[in-house]
């Protein structure tokens, strides 16, 4: 049975590694949902957070696969109920928007949303939220005329609390002889 | 002889990629030069009484001599290339490397980098592209990098599960000057290659071993990376298991034990496919499951409880499942089972085994070694070669039915002996693997077994031989067809030879050519006398044996079949 997992990896910072990550998908023909990459809190340690829906043996497998990486500090998976995740986007409607105000800002109020920018042509509208409250925004202010819609890729903050920190002390004191329990 | 003085204050970049490959007790390179690299083969010059570097004549060429010398020598495999196609022909052989786990360090030369994306002469991105093939690669841009990089290179490729690994240089940074230090690599903060043997598992492996009726080890090519050859020895007869081998363990056991079963996987042994479908307990050993060993996952081995010892997490579950998972290296992981493992007697299951072989003895082997044909036969072909060399030549195979037969009638006396191209496959890989063989062993019989196909796909490294005086043996089993192909073609395509008929120049003139003797055989009468004469030659020497054209090869596992439904003829 296919599920949403989130993938948070953790890297090394070095040129190439992402290809190499992406490689990994592309190979077995899993298609990349969303993904993002930047700095975790520790300097020189990146983060990657892809979406994929596949089956439980699949999602094993790939991080399997990518903490096979020389340069994959580590890599967990996820499913929806042990994170807390959010997707920003941004919409661009017609200023004709304005003409039906009262009926606009209370779209963006009740969709928590905010608005970023008036021209004379256009409005620029920040959401943050998960993926469904997004496309209810969208929905929302099709009416408008959307002129321009873009959806950034997940972000994802895990629930256990473990920090990265004590995990790279560990790593360090095992990079010689690691103990790595596959069956647990 | 040029003595790098550590007081010196600069060296180029290309020298500093010479003092780092002498620094990591490298003796042999082989490679191919181009603009890219000419700096680093400009630094070689001052060393050539320090480091041999073997001319091949296509760079595909070098990344297999690397793998043969790599096999049969346990060090790794040193390759020097230019940029662009130099590059790209490495392809290949990086991708062989990689699905059979052997340990290569390539160094490529690269356009300036201030050219780097713009399609210069000769710029590719090779980086990008070995990215799938390699288990690791870099680009180096700047001198002072470049010791760090060969290092890091080096740790890589040898430690753990080992493979190929690439560093891409460019130009500028081979002709900059830096100032030399080199530091052996002996951690990376991310990377873990060797799991710590965990004793818990070790006791729930020992305990399904101890209460089996039937256990059976399948020993693969990891036992000969770690060294475990005794080990796996005295768990086996401790305990009375049977032992069969992949097609890359070879050697790893004594192929005369009394517990020594035979040979897995498509083309294998009766026995050893059959009953894999009635043991209880199933002891994998460095082995992967490769489909030409499991044949249909859906119906292999079901019934038993399975025990794999793996150094490669990712490997663990990939296939088939593990009951229990002893992740780590096989020799540590062995050693600590072995004072677990009780003494017993598995009589019963192991005169199983005897009566498959006697069955196949009957069925395929009689007629196969002491054909009945007027052609010669393959197999009759490598058991005499077998009886002449007693099992003792170092033996590399290419691709086809040769390899097939070679890895049923040889019988390799000695662990590293046996060098072929498994996962990949790669057509081409025999002859310029056995030039690395015999450069890495030199005291050994290094023999070639060839096909027409393969031979022909890397027969330019006749030069190599012809250059750098290397005494290999090449017998080439020719039967005018793409054999292997041919023979699908005749169980499964109604006998549509499509393209598989080889029209075949003359061999031996060939050989001649490049100054290496060679002899053609067509008659059983003087098979015996030729093969003598090869394997005692003291220089490199081709002999063409004519085979039958169209002889398949028994027993088989067809595709989507289980190793339970393997045929014999």
């Amino acid at each position: 049975m296919e599920n949403t997992y989130t993938l948070s990896i953790f890297t090394e910072d070095k040129i190439g590694l992402l290809n190499r990550v992406t490689i990994i998908f592309t190979r077995r023909h899993i298609n990349i949902e969303s993904i993002t990459a930047s700095e975790s809190e520790v300097k020189g340690i990146y983060r990657y957070t892809i979406v994929v829906t596949v089956s439980q043996e699949q999602v094993e497998k790939l991080v399997g696969q990518i903490e096979k990486q020389v340069e994959v500090l580590k890599a967990f998976y996820h499913i929806n109920n042990d994170i807390l995740s959010r997707e920003m986007a941004l919409y661009k409607v017609s200023a004709d928007a304005l003409k039906e105000n009262e009926l606009f800002t209370r779209i963006v109020n009740e969709n928590h949303a905010k608005i970023l920018s008036i021209s004379p042509e256009f409005i620029v509208i920040e959401k943050t939220g998960d993926e469904r409250e997004i496309k209810h925004l969208f929905n929302d202010l099709e009416k408008f005329g959307m002129l321009e819609f873009v959806r950034s890729g997940r972000v994802a903050i895990t629930k256990p609390m473990k920090t990265l920190n004590t995990f790279l002390k560990e790593v360090e004191n095992n990079s010689k002889t690691t103990v790595k329990h596959f069956n647990k | 002889m040029k003595k790098h003085n550590k007081y010196q204050t600069e060296v180029t970049g290309a020298e500093a990629v010479i003092l780092s490959l002498l620094d990591a007790q490298v003796t042999d390179v082989f490679g191919y030069p181009g603009g890219a690299i000419m700096p680093v083969y400009d630094a070689l010059y001052d060393y050539m009484d320090q480091l041999n570097h073997y001319l091949v004549r296509h760079e595909q060429g070098a990344t297999h001599a690397a793998q043969g010398y790599s096999r049969v020598s346990g060090k790794p495999g040193v390759v020097f290339a230019t940029s662009g196609p130099g590059a790209t022909n490495l392809i290949t052989g990086i991708a062989d490397a990689q699905i059979d786990s052997t340990p290569l360090v390539c160094i490529t030369g690269q356009v300036h980098s201030h050219l780097l994306g713009t399609d210069a002469f000769q710029e590719t991105d090779v980086v990008g592209i070995s990215m799938p093939v390699t288990k690791w690669n870099i680009q180096v841009t700047k001198a002072e990098d470049i010791a760090p990089a060969i290092a890091k290179a080096f740790y890589i490729a040898t430690s753990g599960r080992p493979g190929p690994v690439l560093v891409d240089i460019t130009k500028d940074a081979q002709f900059g000057k830096t100032k030399y230090v080199y530091e052996k690599c002996e951690s990376i903060r991310s990377y873990f290659p060797c799991p710590k043997v965990n004793e818990e598992e070790v006791s729930k492996a020992a305990e399904l071993i101890n209460n089996a009726q039937r256990p059976y080890i399948l020993c693969g090519h990891g036992v000969l990376l770690s060294g475990a050859e005794k080990q796996l020895l005295d768990l086996a007869e401790k305990a009375n298991i049977p032992v069969a081998s992949t097609l890359l363990g070879l050697g790893a056991f004594p192929p005369t034990h009394e517990l020594y079963v035979g040979y897995l996987g498509m083309h294998g042994n009766y026995g050893p496919n059959l009953l894999t479908n009635e043991c209880d307990v199933l002891i994998a050993i460095g082995m992967r499951f490769d489909d030409r060993v499991t044949g249909n996952v859906s119906k292999y081995a079901k019934q038993a409880k399975v025990v794999h010892f793996e150094i490669d997490p990712s490997e663990v579950n990939k296939i088939i499942h593990a009951d229990v998972a002893v992740l780590g290296d096989a020799k540590e992981a062995l050693e600590l089972l072995l004072p677990k493992v009780k003494a017993q007697k598995h009589a019963q299951w192991l005169q199983k085994f005897t009566e498959c072989a006697k069955v196949e003895f009957e069925k395929v082997v009689k007629n196969a070694v002491n054909p009945a044909t007027e052609k010669l036969r393959m197999a009759e072909v490598i058991h005499q070669f077998h009886q002449l060399s007693e099992g003792n030549a170092i033996v590399v195979t290419d691709v086809g039915q040769h390899q097939m037969i070679t890895s049923r009638y040889y019988k390799f006396n000695h662990p590293n002996h046996n060098v072929t191209s498994g996962g990949l496959g790669t057509m081409g890989f025999g002859l310029p693997a056995a030039v690395g063989a015999k450069v890495a062993q030199p005291n050994k019989e290094v023999v070639a077994v060839l096909g027409d196909g393969g031979f022909q796909m890397t027969i330019q490294e006749l030069g190599t031989i012809m250059q750098s005086d290397i005494p290999v043996k090449i017998l080439v089993l020719n039967n005018n067809f793409l054999g292997m192909v041919r023979q699908w073609q005749q169980l499964f395509f109604d006998r549509r030879y499509s393209f598989t008929e080889m029209k075949n120049p003359n061999f031996v003139a060939i050989a001649n050519c490049y100054n290496i003797k060679g002899k053609k055989v067509t008659e059983r009468k003087d098979l015996k006398e030729a093969l003598k004469e090869m394997y005692e030659s003291k220089e490199a020497y081709l002999l063409e044996v004519v085979v039958e054209n169209e002889e398949n090869v028994f027993p088989m596992i067809t595709t989507g079949a289980s190793v339970s439904e393997i045929i014999l003829e």
